[in-house]
């Protein structure tokens, strides 16, 4: 047999042989060994899909949950600082209220003392004519021969009066 | 492991050796050729030893049809010296006779077709065989299991099949690749088995066998012309952007062309595979021809590297032969996108 002329028996077993295993193998193991390679790896990409999906909710989830926070801490902030203002005004209010009720206490009391020193002084000259009266009453009665003395009498208790 | 694996092949090919000697040690140069010869070629019987005289042969059955007398089944026993084994138009039976290059004829001359079972047709049989039972035994994983994790076979074919698929198939046809996938993965395998298990001292050399490339690259040149669209044809028979009068030129060229590529496959599987054997054989025939233990322990070791460059050879052929039909499919079935200066 020649190295490079074809025997006619191994074309012929070669062709039926090859073409008898090309059928059974496509029927018997290469469709069901491609479809399930290929049911194998959809459903490796659809779990990795599904897999990456699920990150990226996580992600937006926990983005938002970074926003809410955020957002409730700016909120007390404001809150906070909101009290603060309040009451630092409220404070000063009520310090101006009551430096101003103070200042009205002191004007009234100023104005009773007032008052009352004048009715003080009114009554101290009402007793200053009675005693002088009945001072001159009393002079009149009892020492009305010496004219000088009487004088000096009359003198001398009106610069008392005056010293008072 | 790799050293144990070494020191194995060692063993064997010098075991080999001793196989080998008797049939090779007596006679000149030229018989050592014709041994390396008729180990590469065909045959009506497997020869696997000779001890003295006694020669380890498995006759194999001769099929002829004629037309006139019919099929007709002999053993190749009946055509050949009982004591020597050899073959010779002196040894005819029943009008046939095997001569002494292994070649059927008939006594009277009229015309006959062979359907032997030769030496390379059982090896076929047993590529065909161990490819078959490899391939459905990886199937019924999935058929039992499902789409699951690939376990025994199926694990050793499952990533072949993707290479295949993938590597070979997706980026050399393109879109349509899924219709010539299962022909590429039986062809890659064929192909790849073959070749290692033709690598078995004493096994026969069948992917080395013009016949077998042959009926390879045809199934490959009918898949490629049969599926080829428009594109295809226009780019053979109105190739673009040549001016008319350079068609009388390129026309033929690209015809041809249909021809030449199919026509390398088949030379190609058919001279890497045979050229590895005969390097092989050489390597053991030059022991026996300088009759030296010195040169025999050096070509065994030299057999045993080129065994190791063989069993690469056999992969890469098994590749290329696969990746060279999927190219020219894919060259076929290509939707081209063709522009006026193209």
């Amino acid at each position: 047999m020649d190295l490079i002329t074809p025997g006619t028996s191994l074309i012929f077993w070669q062709l039926f042989g090859f073409l008898g295993l090309l059928f059974i193998l496509i029927k018997f193991a290469w469709k069901p060994m491609l479809e399930a390679l290929e049911e194998r790896e959809s459903s490796i990409e659809n779990a990795l899909k599904s897999a990456e999906t699920a990150r990226n909710e996580m992600a937006n989830l926990k983005a938002e949950n970074e926003k809410l926070l955020a957002e409730a801490r700016l909120e007390r902030d404001i809150i906070l600082k909101k009290a603060q203002d309040a009451s630092i005004k409220m404070i000063e209010e009520a310090k101006d209220d009551a430096t101003k009720v103070g200042a009205q206490m002191i004007a009234n009391a100023k104005a009773v003392i007032e008052t009352e020193k004048k009715a003080a002084l009114a009554d101290v000259k009402t007793q200053v004519a009675t005693l002088s009266l009945e001072i001159t009453e009393k002079l009149l009665r009892k020492n009305l021969s010496d004219d000088k003395a009487q004088k000096e009498l009359v003198d001398g208790f009106v610069n008392e009066l005056k010293l008072n | 492991m790799t050293r144990n694996i070494l020191v194995l092949s060692l063993l064997i090919s010098a075991f080999l050796l001793g196989f080998s000697g008797n049939s090779i040690a007596a006679g000149g140069e030229e018989d050592k050729t014709s041994f390396i010869m008729h180990h590469v070629k065909d045959s009506h019987e497997w020869h696997f030893a000779t001890f003295g005289h006694t020669h380890v042969t498995l006759p194999l059955p001769v099929i002829v049809y004629s037309g006139d007398r019919g099929l007709e089944f002999f053993s190749s026993s009946n055509f050949q010296n009982h004591d020597t084994h050899l073959f010779g138009e002196e040894y005819a039976h029943e009008g046939y006779f095997i001569d002494e290059h292994d070649h059927l004829g008939r006594v009277d001359g009229a015309s006959f077709i062979e359907f032997s079972i030769t030496k390379n047709v059982v090896m076929l049989f047993i590529v065909l065989i161990f490819v078959g039972w490899f391939a459905l035994s990886a199937a019924g994983h999935y058929k039992k299991h499902g789409a699951v994790a690939p376990k025994g076979a199926a694990a050793i074919i499952e990533p072949i099949v993707i290479f295949v698929r993938d590597e070979i198939a997706q980026k050399s046809i393109g879109p349509q690749y899924k219709r010539f996938v299962p022909y590429l993965i039986t062809l890659f395998l064929f192909v790849w088995f073959g070749n290692l298990l033709g690598l078995i001292p004493g096994a026969a050399n069948m992917t080395g066998n013009i016949a077998v490339t042959m009926v390879l690259a045809v199934l490959t040149f009918i898949i490629t012309n049969v599926n080829g669209n428009k594109d295809y044809w226009k780019h053979v028979f109105m190739t673009p952007g040549v001016p008319p009068a350079m068609l009388l030129i390129i026309v033929p060229v690209e015809i041809i062309g249909l021809f030449t590529k199919p026509f390398a496959l088949m030379v190609r599987l058919f001279v890497a595979i045979t050229a590895g054997h005969i390097v092989i054989l050489g390597f053991i025939a030059l022991a026996f021809i300088f009759e030296s233990i010195t040169i025999g322990i050096a070509s065994t070791l030299m057999v045993t590297f080129i065994n190791l460059i063989e069993l690469l050879v056999a992969t890469i052929q098994a590749y290329v032969f696969t990746l060279f039909s999927a190219m020219y499919i894919g060259s076929a079935v290509a939707e081209h996108a063709h522009d006026d200066h193209h």
